[in-house]
């Protein structure tokens, strides 16, 4: 045993140093607890704010609901480009107890390949069992029948309809409308540098080219979101808020149906484009460059078998020639130049010239040859525009020189997009001084002006130039703003679109202006006029005038013979013209490809364009 | 071991003939009842899981009471002998254990699983208070050497299942002792500068992985908000947008939408800050901390020095539950998996909390007896 003073017990001592450690003890049981409450207020009072957002990020989710796109109808309101359902049979795997067996009875009601079989399986394994995966998209309407009837079988799964835009008349309106097609990080990339990404987030398309590209913000509508509390597994527990869609504005183009159909079977197995429009607003009626294609292949994606096809196809199919296709104006640029003559005091309506089926520069024998050989005789401003003689606007060009000219005809619109209303649209060239130097880094030779005086060499245009240009001839000066949108409504409200006319030629005598249209309307009336064959018998009056312009330059003295030349080294035939000839309504340019005349193809295409016109009233309720 | 000079304050009283301390069952109760009301919110409203809890509950109370009608004598009498058979068991868990989560805790009896550690968070306060106070007090040095490696067998057992949370909390509870046994402040620190210089070798020789990855987490849990650092985030979350009246029973965004992670076992308090707010939380605080200051009174009142220190280093170690669990959902501590006494989901931590308290009511009651015998 331990010695007796060791293990004498001092009682009173131990319980004062058990209660001494007792005390430290709940002391040090109290800090703890003030540092455990500190830490609270710091969470829930202090930083109440910062955690009660993050709170309501966790739970809140948007869910972002697409709008649909506007619709796009002709003058008439017929559909050009429509939302149309398309079926897609899904299935939602937490509903499904055996999902491989399911995906294979299906495979017996309808065809669904392996590939589409693997694709949907690698997405069950990959998404949320409560979220709806594609098994098929795309469903015929047989297929939506035949799924239909069994869907009792199959709980879980589900045939759900998107809208997927449409374009009923196929290749008719592609190069006006263009048409949409999936978002890509191009797409991206502009959408947020506009500001716009947030309201693509549920979009999958956008519009790529033509009214539906340059139409896009309109068209596209505003997107709505359905508030949802979600739990951590992203489930939707309730709906918290929901703001609809505001679907797009519907857009009435001023195209017209009827005149497009006959612009396409005037241009049948040919290559060229037609526009008109109406001179007193720009409103386009017609808007057709072949060879077309179907856009509603871009819609879904395109094979790229198919877009090859259309990308080396020789015709390129691909180019929109009436706002992309750069040709030289050829003769129907006379009006503008002998409008040019007359204010300009260089000639007077009854000035004639010596056509002796050539022209030659002082001290240079190189010849310029008149198209009709033997030449026109004496001719006037009447007999040179009616007959389309070259010499006289040889001589014209000469005297009134490059400058003059080239100022002049810009005021026209030539060498200028015309601001019409789809981006794809080339400038063209109206050549100067300034260009050539640019260009060439050569001086202007007054042997580039003769041609020039012909619409050929250096100048070209486009056939939306070439109608336009025609517009302001007959508006005496007054230019409008071409436009294939006429109108654009929501449920609220709707707006019409009219850019106006502004005066862009000066001026200088009105009876100058009167003279180059009479002599227009004689092409169409009198008997020696290039265009009098094509508007025999007409039930209206009208006014053009033909083009007929060389693709390659023809050697000196030789003859050109449509037979021997390769067809892409054939000429293009031109027609502008406008109607009625004493209050014109329409105008119009007509450009074929290597097919020879203004007066034998240009101008017959124009006739059939107007016959329709008229007959049909396609603006007769303006 | 007549020893027994000092007459105690002697107390009265219907419940004590069922050895029933009255603040002591009051204070329980009434956070036994506040935790249901939680649960019940925790669960998702799991009327399965509350019947089950309400039976562990009910097993629970039923053990304290009966742990309470031995006398204090008695549970000294049996304290070796559970401490031993306690060892056995652990030994055995590491040679036959059942593996389950990664770690071997759990030995398979046929009819159940049993976790051992249980048994030792009770075994070794009561071996240590039994062989500190079969001397006197202060403990002299070779004393405190020999509850130090008391402690220390077990604690190295359990940390090798591995369940360092249990085995650290263990090894408090026999320091416990010694600390109320009176060892001296300058012992305390030179024990405490070892622990210190001990850290980097346990980090680098004795942590696993999984471990020294919870301590990276809680020194800055925002570098992986999706992955381990995504139970404290949420849970501060939780907290914090619980503000100073909560959002109402039932309406915890975090807890209801389930992106508070174990909120029926660990996180519960979480769930209760979230929907209760700071007012809730100052609640549960003062409920606790009435427990504890009638532990401690328990124990300071106590006729014999094994009653004292036993009944002090069981109210002790359940303050340090507390504030673990509190300490760890709150940013404060690593995530160490210790659930919240009494008030989280889950059965065998309950019981042996449940009859540790029944020691502390055995001390509070058995007096009377004592004088009298």
């Amino acid at each position: 045993m331990l010695r007796k003073r060791v293990a004498m017990q001092d009682i009173a001592a131990e319980t004062r140093l058990f209660n001494s450690r007792a005390l430290v003890a709940m002391l040090v049981v109290c800090a703890m607890f003030s540092v455990i409450l500190i830490n609270m207020y710091n969470l829930q009072v202090r930083s109440y704010q910062d955690y009660q957002i993050r709170s309501e990020g966790n739970r809140i989710k948007v869910l972002p609901m697409a709008p649909n796109r506007g619709l796009i109808s002709d003058r008439n309101g017929i559909l050009l480009a429509e939302n149309r359902p398309v079926f897609s049979l899904e299935l939602i795997p937490e509903q499904i107890a055996d999902i491989h067996n399911t995906v294979l009875a299906l495979a017996e009601l309808i065809p669904i390949t392996p590939e589409q079989q693997q694709e949907f399986l690698q997405q069950v394994r990959q998404q949320r069992r409560f979220n709806a995966i594609a098994l098929k998209e795309r469903l015929e309407e047989e297929e939506v029948a035949i799924i239909s009837v069994n869907l009792h079988r199959f709980p879980g799964v589900t045939i759900e309809a998107r809208l997927s835009r449409h374009y009923p008349f196929a290749d008719l309106f592609t190069h006006a409308l263009g048409y949409i097609g999936k978002i890509n990080t191009d797409d991206l990339r502009k959408l947020e540098e506009q500001g716009q990404l947030a309201n693509y987030a549920a979009s999958r398309e956008i519009g790529k080219l033509g009214l539906e590209r340059y139409y896009e913000e309109q068209l596209h509508g505003t997107m709505g979101y359905q508030e949802v509390e979600v739990n951590n597994r992203g489930r939707v527990i309730r709906v918290l808020r929901s703001v609809p869609a505001r679907s797009g504005k519907n857009i009435r183009l001023s195209l017209d149906v009827g005149l497009q159909l006959t612009a396409q079977q005037t241009l049948q197995q040919k290559r060229g484009a037609i526009v008109a429009m109406d001179p007193r607003d720009g409103s386009v009626l017609a808007f057709y460059s072949n060879p077309s294609y179907d856009p509603n292949l871009f819609v879904h994606g395109i094979s790229s078998s198919n877009y090859n096809a259309l990308l080396h196809s020789p015709d390129r199919p691909l180019i929109n020639r009436a706002t992309q296709g750069i040709y030289p104006p050829a003769s129907t640029i006379k009006p503008h130049l002998a409008l040019l003559g007359l204010e300009t005091d260089t000639i007077q309506p009854d000035t004639k010239v010596w056509d002796p089926g050539f022209f030659t520069l002082p001290n240079s024998d190189h010849r310029f040859r008149d198209w009709k050989r033997g030449g026109h005789g004496w001719v006037d401003v009447y007999s040179a525009i009616a007959e389309s003689c070259d010499i006289f606007f040889y001589d014209l060009g000469i005297k009134l020189g490059i400058d003059t000219i080239s100022d002049y005809m810009r005021q026209f619109g030539f060498g200028e997009r015309t601001g019409i209303d789809i981006h794809e649209e080339a400038s063209a060239n109206m050549p100067s001084r300034g260009w050539k130097r640019a260009r060439f880094n050569q001086p202007w030779y007054p042997g580039d002006t003769v041609p020039l005086s012909i619409g050929q060499s250096f100048w070209t245009a486009t056939p939306v130039q070439l109608a336009l240009s025609t517009a302001v001839l007959v508006n005496k000066g007054m230019m409008p703003t071409p436009h294939m949108a006429a109108e654009l409504s929501s449920e609220s409200s709707s707006e019409l679109i009219d850019p106006g006319l502004r005066p862009s030629v000066n001026v200088v005598d009105e009876q100058n202006w009167q003279v180059v249209t009479d002599t227009m309307a004689r092409t169409v009336s009198t008997l020696r006029g290039t265009a009098h064959n094509a508007f025999k018998k007409a039930e209206y009056t009208s006014g053009g005038k033909t083009g007929t312009a060389q693709v390659v330059a023809i050697a000196q003295d030789a003859k050109y013979d449509a037979d021997t030349l390769d067809e892409h080294q054939r000429d293009n035939a031109m027609y502008i013209g406008y109607a009625p000839a004493d209050k014109p309504t329409v105008v119009f340019a007509v450009v074929v490809e290597n097919t020879g005349g203004g007066s034998s193809v240009g101008a017959p295409i124009g006739r059939q364009l107007l016959d329709y016109y008229f007959s049909a009233g396609v603006n007769a309720n303006e | 071991m007549n020893n027994t000079l000092v007459s105690p304050e002697q107390r009265s009283g219907k419940l004590a003939a069922f050895h029933i301390d009255l603040p002591l069952l009051l204070g329980l109760l009434t956070l036994l009842a506040f935790g249901l009301v939680i649960l019940y919110s925790a669960t998702g409203q799991s009327e399965a899981m509350m019947k089950a809890q309400v039976i562990r509950l009910g097993v629970a109370l039923a053990v304290m009471v009966g742990i309470a009608q031995l006398s204090p004598q008695t549970i000294r009498r049996w304290a070796i002998a559970l401490f031993s058979v306690g060892l056995l068991m652990l030994i055995a868990v590491l040679l036959f254990g059942y593996v389950g989560k990664g770690a071997q805790r759990w030995l398979d009896l046929g009819f159940m699983k049993f976790q051992p550690s249980e048994v030792m968070k009770l075994a070794v306060p009561l071996a240590v208070a039994w062989f500190i106070a079969s001397h006197n007090l202060p403990p002299r040095l070779w004393h405190l050497l020999v509850g130090f490696l008391m402690c220390a067998v077990p604690t190295l057992l359990i940390a090798k299942q591995p369940d360092l949370g249990t085995s650290l909390l263990i090894a408090m509870s026999g320091v416990f002792v010694l600390f109320m046994a009176g060892m001296s402040w300058r012992l305390m620190s030179f024990i405490a500068v070892l622990v210190s210089a001990f850290a980097p070798v346990m980090w680098f020789f004795l942590m696993h992985d999984y471990q020294r990855q919870r301590v990276l987490t809680f020194l800055n849990p925002e570098t992986d908000p999706l992955g381990s650092g995504y139970h404290i985030i949420q849970s501060k979350i939780a907290i914090g947008s619980g503000g100073l009246d909560g959002k109402g029973w039932l309406q915890g965004t975090q807890s209801q939408l389930e992106f508070l992670p174990e909120r029926h076992t660990d996180f519960i308090f979480s769930v209760l800050s979230e929907e209760f707010g700071l007012i809730g939380v100052l609640l549960l605080l003062a409920v606790y901390l009435f427990i504890i200051g009638r532990g401690l009174l328990i124990a300071s009142r106590a006729q014999d020095n094994f009653s004292k220190l036993v009944a002090a280093s069981f109210t002790l170690t359940f303050f340090v539950y507390v504030f673990v669990n509190i300490g760890m959902v709150s940013g404060l501590l690593p995530v160490v998996g210790v659930p919240l006494p009494l008030v989280s989901y889950g059965g065998t931590s309950m019981v042996t909390l449940m009859a540790a308290f029944g020691v502390l009511m055995s001390v509070s009651t058995h007096k009377r007896m004592l004088a009298n015998g």
